[in-house]
């Protein structure tokens, strides 16, 4: 058992009783002096020409400062990794959600009333709604330019021999699965505020899950804009949520830095509910085609994977989540033969982005469901199939992911123990489970998976923390205090965390692949180790001791057992500053972990370590209606080492319903690519009254790279979810769903087809 | 059209010359400058705006600043005491876990205080029921359950235990 003072314990958030008191401030709240309002023009058809847009009547409207259109982008201001998505739009509209005009007025409801008279005249053209549908040769192309529907992105990989493997199966199971859209929902909607000062620098407060790469975006726009070698300040005011939908630069966040441009004075956009519903990305929906064989012992051989994703009409991270989807499909589970392919497509629905688990959902839905229709097949139960074809520490993935803990047996045996406690013979009763792998030690996505972290330690025993780490909600402010003040034996409350804002903190990739607590928390940790030895050091001087005799503990520095050689840190800090020759106790570390980027096969250690769990659940199928309720929930992590088990809980739990969101209530409702339920009444998340009880059984295995020993474990909550659920409502009433969400109707219709 | 009201806010008479078509959430948040009332969706679908008028909890964003007039209104700023101690529901949602990105915490503490204010044992299907109409995309709610439950009344037969984690609904 560890020791640790800090590290492992119950901490409440650090800014909880400021948000309890209703005194965090986000972008909503921020107002500025002669701060304008913004607001965005959205199409009104799927796809159409524009032929003519008159802003006249808005210009004139008294208190609007400035109405943009498509003409008024620089050309080279476009947005996304694959560079199809201007801000505003000229020409031609691909979805309901392009921007067609902007406008920034005195007040919003001027903003509104000018948006209002704003005159388009479109001419319609045919639009394409199903991917599979857009990859057939004389499919209306949504980008004329880029001449087929299917983007040009690798998706595509196989190891060892699926045909052979094939062959040699005893058992081998095939279908067909999809998931459809769903989005972040955050609470608090989205919104930036620039403003320019008289240097033409730009200061931006955006909520943004990716500070540093978002400042580059806006550099390049500024570029764009023809304003070279000025400076891009990115301010993050207190976040109201993420969950992935932060991780690009958007439309409005652009289109606030035009209009603060053009007006010279600070302008504010923010979306109201139905524009957070149709004006941001969704989770990526994907046609899954799986096929999966093994052994007459249950030893699986082989994996076949084929994929269509609706990549809507612009790109962005969505595009991207088959690389995070291959991790399930070659490395969960011991599987030498595995081939994978992904076509994304554009069509004219909404366009997808991250969001937690970034592909994992998905797939891990497909795999998984598919997982047990091969353990039936086979005859065996699908714990002991999962057990027999589990991960072990010292594997070697075919993607080449080197398995270092794993704890995958331990969380099969806690969910099983938990899941068969009570056992039921209830009619309509039934448990499933399914297993995730995530990264779990960063995430190689870009060149550099790093972040770093400045530490400053003041005059009174207190510490401030520069870092690059993003906390928006999840609580790595916690996290980052909870590793300093072990490291520097204080208390958290002693550790101020700065993450707000690019002029003061260093760089870090962004708050994605639930990389924050491992790469964050290990900068933290190296700059505190460094500061540490400062101290030490000049404890040795000041308490006449050895350097490593002495122990920093609850606020003080001292030789154990020798109370003459004690002081207090903050006695002993203040002599450092009023000294001869003083110095300043200051730290910085730069931690980029050694995974590796996935080469051109796709093979690379992408994480220095991975996350592990199970998910069971029990459900009861009412026959009659089709309803599915969760009667027992038990999510089981390996998490390497639990930093502050109640925000680990927090983010199981939280993750565990909005999986069950997804699994069974969640859907973006489109009707040729038009979004029909825009609102909180129609989009039906887990209110309070849908919760369930979850058992979260914590399993730790000390990963020797992990800041004190913890993993990553943001985003795991919602991985298995869905195919758990599935695969318990097959064990309750023999009716297996394969498209998500599992509502009552597609019970029932299964229900009626199996029953004849 | 503007109409001249008077109101109790958090023990505060207040005057103010309201616009008719102004939300209270409106006057709350955009003339009074009380950000603590948030809005999330502005369709009274989500429970951020949630502030107590007269004991009810009420969505802000769906009700007139013209009807505060001669009501007593509580809101988010108003519950902490002048020497800065929290009151047992904020401290309770800080100690177990109830907040993360917070922006439905004023109105998940407003709603549970209009809960147990009328109900001081409420119990965990009473708590659900009154939380039912506050929206939270963090947490899955439990924390925030265990954070009402925590703050109610001790029941002396019943003490309310620290949580030892991951074993509570």
């Amino acid at each position: 058992m560890n020791n640790y003072n800090v590290v492992g314990k119950r901490i409440p958030k650090l800014d909880a009783a400021q948000k309890a008191m209703g005194r965090a401030e986000y972008i909503q709240d921020i107002k500025l002096p002669e701060m304008l309002y913004g607001k965005i023009l959205y199409s009104r058809y799927a796809h159409a020409k524009i032929i003519k847009i008159d802003v006249s009547k808005a210009k004139a409207l008294p208190g609007v400062h400035a109405v943009l259109t498509g003409e008024d982008v620089p050309k080279k201001m476009v947005m996304g990794f694959y560079k199809d998505n201007p801000p505003i739009k000229k020409g031609k509209v691909c979805s309901f959600r392009d921007e067609v005009a902007a406008v920034a007025a005195k007040t919003p409801e001027i903003a509104k009333k000018a948006i209002d008279l704003i005159e388009i005249e479109y001419e319609e053209l045919e639009g394409i709604f199903d991917p599979e549908k857009a990859m057939e040769k004389d499919s209306p192309l949504v980008h004329e330019y880029h001449k087929s529907n299917v983007l040009k992105l690798p998706w595509k990989l196989h190891y060892g021999d699926v045909e052979k493997a094939q062959k040699e199966a005893a058992f081998v199971v095939e279908d067909r699965f999809s998931t459809t859209w769903v989005t972040h929902c955050c609470m608090g909607t989205s919104g930036a505020l620039a403003l320019f000062d008289a240097y033409d620098n730009l200061t931006i407060y955006s909520n943004t899950q990716i500070p540093s790469l978002a400042q580059k975006d806006f550099l390049e726009a500024l570029k764009a804009m023809g304003l070279e070698n000025k400076r891009a300040r990115v301010i993050k005011p207190v976040i109201g949520g993420a969950f992935g939908s932060k991780l690009d630069t958007y439309a409005y966040e652009h289109i606030a830095i035009l209009l603060a441009h053009k007006c010279r004075k600070p302008v504010k956009i923010t979306f109201d509910r139905v524009e957070e519903f149709k004006a941001t990305s969704t989770r990526q929906p994907a046609i899954m085609h799986i096929k999966q064989g093994c052994d007459k012992d249950g030893k699986l051989l082989f994996r076949d994977i084929k994929m269509v994703l609706d990549n809507g009409a612009h790109t962005s991270w969505g595009a991207t989540t088959p690389s995070v989807m291959m991790m399930p499909i070659t490395s969960l589970y011991r599987v030498e033969n595995v081939r994978y392919s992904a076509k994304c497509v554009y069509t004219n629905n909404t366009y997808a982005q991250a969001m937690r688990g970034y592909g994992n959902p998905q797939a891990t839905f497909a795999i998984e469901s598919s997982m047990n229709m091969l353990a039936e097949k086979a005859g065996i139960d699908p714990i002991e199939f999962r057990r027999i074809n589990r991960n072990h520490p010292g594997d070697i993935t075919p993607q080449n992911f080197k398995i270092t803990t794993c704890g995958l047996d331990l969380c099969l045996d806690a969910v099983e123990k938990e899941l068969k406690k009570n056992g039921s013979n209830e009619q309509g009763v039934g448990i499933g489970i399914a297993s995730l792998i995530h990264v779990g030690g960063g995430a190689r996505i870009y060149k550099s998976d790093g972040c770093g972290a400045i530490i400053k330690m003041d005059d009174y025993g207190k510490v401030n923390v520069f870092t690059g780490g993003t906390d928006m909600g999840q609580g790595l402010d916690n996290i980052t205090a909870q590793i300093v003040a072990e490291e520097l034996g204080l208390l958290a409350e002693d550790i101020n965390v700065v993450h707000t804002d690019t002029d003061v903190c260093p760089w870090d990739v962004g708050a994605h692949a639930s990389r924050s607590t491992f790469v964050a928390g290990n900068a933290a940790l190296g700059a505190a180790k460094k500061v540490k030895k400062k101290l030490l050091k000049f404890g040795s001087k000041i308490l006449d001791a050895p350097a490593e005799d002495l122990v920093l503990r609850d606020r003080l520095i001292f030789v154990p057992n020798d109370p003459e050689k004690s002081m207090p840190i903050d006695k002993l800090l203040r002599k450092t500053h009023f000294s001869p020759g003083g110095t300043m106790l200051m730290a910085d570390c730069f931690y980029d972990p050694d995974n590796e980027n996935l080469g051109q096969d796709f093979k690379g250690n992408m994480s220095m370590t991975y996350t592990f769990g199970v998910h069971g659940v029990k459900v009861k199928v009412d026959e009659e209606t089709g309803k599915v309720e969760v009667l027992e929930y038990v999510a089981a992590h390996d998490v390497g080492q639990a930093i502050n088990p109640l925000l680990l809980e927090g983010q199981v739990y939280g993750g565990v319903i909005m999986g069950l969101g997804y699994a069974l209530t969640e859907e973006v409702v489109h009707k040729n690519g038009e979004i029909m339920n825009a609102n909180f009444r129609d989009y039906k998340l887990f209110t309070a009254k849908d919760a369930v009880k979850i058992k979260a059984p914590v399993l730790e295995t000390a990963d020797k790279d992990g800041p004190f020993g913890a993993k990553g474990i943001g985003e795991p909550g919602c991985v298995p979810t869905a195919p758990a659920v599935a695969n318990a409502i097959y064990d309750a009433v023999g009716v297996r769903i394969k498209d998500l969400p599992i509502t009552p109707e597609k019970v029932l219709a299964a229900l009626k087809e199996k029953n004849g | 059209m503007t109409t001249n009201i008077s109101f109790l806010l958090n023990g505060d008479e207040i005057s103010y010359e309201v616009k008719d078509h102004w939300t209270l959430l409106h006057l709350l948040r955009e003339e009074m400058g009380l950000i603590g009332t948030k809005e999330g969706c502005g369709n009274g679908e989500c429970g951020a705006c949630t502030v107590i008028v007269d004991k009810l909890a009420i969505n802000s964003c769906l009700y007139l600043a013209v009807e505060a007039d001669g009501k007593t209104i509580e809101t988010i700023e108003g519950l902490a005491s002048t020497d800065g101690t929290l009151h047992p529901i904020q401290q309770s949602f800080v100690d177990n876990g109830g907040i993360q990105c917070g922006f439905c915490t004023p109105g998940m503490i407003m709603s549970s205080k209009a809960l147990l204010d009328e109900n001081p044992k409420a119990n965990r299907e009473e708590i659900k029921h009154a939380l039912a109409g506050n929206i939270c995309r963090c947490t899955g709610y439990i924390q925030i359950f265990e954070s009402v439950e925590a703050a109610k009344e001790p029941v002396v037969e019943n003490p309310v235990v620290e949580n030892k984690g991951g074993q509570n609904e």
